[in-house]
């Protein structure tokens, strides 16, 4: 990581850094996480990195992008802390910084919110497909096509074009951006 | 007993059966829905990922719509993503500065939260407002020697208590032996589905809904009150039976489609041919009680 950007990492940092500073490391929430078994980093381990500013280390683990919010961690911390909460907020950092490492779980959210965005609601049929277009690979599609064969047979999947749509919350969400400029 | 109502985009779309049935099951127990124009998407687990701010903003759009709808206090939402995202913008919307925060930006449409709604469960307005007695009531088709097993995932228990323990829940219990059927005993009925992950990270995703299938090995159906753990659970079981080199195919169904087979009510009001599991032969088939 180069210099200017280590240091914008570490301010973007610095707000979750603060949500986790009374962690006292007794590990209930690594103990409590049902995706911990799957993680380099335990959720503990993450949050001691995050304690002794080590942007590199955070940045590399894959602990926040395996968080499924199931808010066992945030309901059992001793201390109160909002651990969920801090894994979304790790999750925004990244899907900022656009790190490719994290395409899957971020082209996933971005293009659901494109959807919400363009309708109001999201169309389920449509933002998959702006997210495997996204993700630029060739197999993956042929991960969902059972899936999509079942929801196909049922009727359940929605034919309209992905479409531009009206636009209708544009307003709102310009507006949120606005205001999340403005410190 | 009015509600304003709430259903979310997934019952518009892979869940349709879950709305077609809560709002039939509701109706058989005398409850009125009304309908909240121009809902828009709660922002799922999606916005959280990408923006707090609109996180905040997409629920308390719906919450300011429905304020403008006199007549009730309450929203019930089915979905448990919808649910916990309505929750959080009101619970955000009780502080003043937060408030004015939202409707700063809500402004742009018109539209003010003063916090007077109140976000309920459907499982909560089920075992708490309606309760298992006038469930009892209604049922004319007991589902005698069905073992069901209630699962309640994550969001509508954690991290607001609210309607029951976030840990242990027992809140379908009463509501499932109303209907003739037994509960089946597990401890798996709060555990993760993988939500998300089931996408994202496929591999990690299967691994819990495998040992939730795995667990439920025994009961004649599982019963769900969110349609991503309804996805979750029932999708990728032919995928999980093969890997696992065991069957573990399970027909799973929304909780007001249990209670709308114990109604007697017809099957346009309970569409268990819409489930992706094979629902629809734990309503034709023998209980499997002496199995």
């Amino acid at each position: 990581m180069k210099d200017t950007e280590n240091v914008q990492m570490t301010e973007a940092l610095a707000p979750i850094q603060d949500m986790v500073r009374a962690c006292i490391q007794c590990g209930t929430c690594s103990a409590s996480c049902p995706n911990a078994f799957a993680m380099t980093d335990t959720p503990r381990r993450l949050w001691r990195m995050l304690q002794a500013g080590e942007t590199q280390a955070v940045l590399n683990s894959e602990t926040f992008a395996l968080c499924s919010a199931c808010y066992s961690c945030t309901l059992r911390c001793p201390r109160g802390l909002p651990l969920t909460d801090a894994m979304n907020a790790l999750k925004q950092v990244v899907a900022r910084k656009d790190a490719l490492r994290f395409a899957s779980g971020t082209l996933f959210y971005r293009n659901f919110m494109e959807s919400v965005r363009r309708h109001g609601r999201v169309r389920e049929t449509e933002f998959m497909y702006l997210y495997l277009m996204a993700m630029k690979n060739p197999l993956l599609p042929f991960r969902f096509a059972p899936l999509g064969l079942k929801l196909f047979s049922r009727k359940k999947l929605d034919f309209r074009l992905p479409s531009g749509g009206d636009a209708r919350m544009d307003a709102l969400f310009h507006k949120v951006r606005e205001l999340e400029n403005t410190p | 007993m009015t509600y304003l109502y709430y259903p979310g985009c997934s019952l518009e779309g892979s869940a349709r059966e879950y709305d077609i049935s809560t709002r039939s099951a509701l109706k058989a127990l005398d409850v009125t829905l009304m309908d909240i124009p121009d809902w828009t998407c709660c922002g799922a687990s999606a916005a959280a990922s990408v923006s707090t701010l609109l996180s905040l903003v997409l629920p308390a759009r719906n919450l300011a719509l429905a304020e403008a709808i006199p007549g009730a206090d309450d929203i019930l939402a089915p979905c448990s993503a919808c649910y916990l995202n309505l929750k959080k913008a009101e619970v955000q919307a009780r502080d003043e500065s937060e408030r004015s925060r939202l409707n700063a930006v809500l402004e742009v449409e018109n539209l003010r939260i003063s916090g007077r709604m109140r976000v309920r469960h459907l499982l909560d307005v089920l075992s708490r407002d309606i309760g298992a007695d006038r469930i009892r009531e209604k049922v004319t088709a007991p589902l005698s020697g069905k073992r069901i097993a209630p699962y309640y995932g994550c969001q509508c228990l954690r991290p607001y208590r609210v309607f029951d323990d976030p840990e242990r829940p027992v809140s379908m219990n009463a509501l499932i032996e109303a209907t003739g059927a037994q509960v089946f005993s597990w401890n798996m009925g709060a555990v993760c589905c993988g939500a998300s992950n089931m996408s994202t990270h496929a591999a990690v995703g299967t691994s819990l809904t495998t040992a939730i299938l795995k667990a439920a090995k025994g009961a004649d159906a599982i019963v769900t009150v969110c349609p991503m753990c309804q996805m979750n659970l029932e999708a990728y079981q032919d995928g999980i039976s093969q890997s696992c080199q065991d069957n573990l195919r399970i027909p799973v169904m929304y909780l007001p489609q249990l209670l709308g087979l114990a109604f007697g009510l017809p099957r346009a009001d309970i569409r268990l041919d819409l489930n992706l599991s094979e629902a629809g032969a734990f309503a034709a088939g023998p209980a499997q009680a002496e199995r």
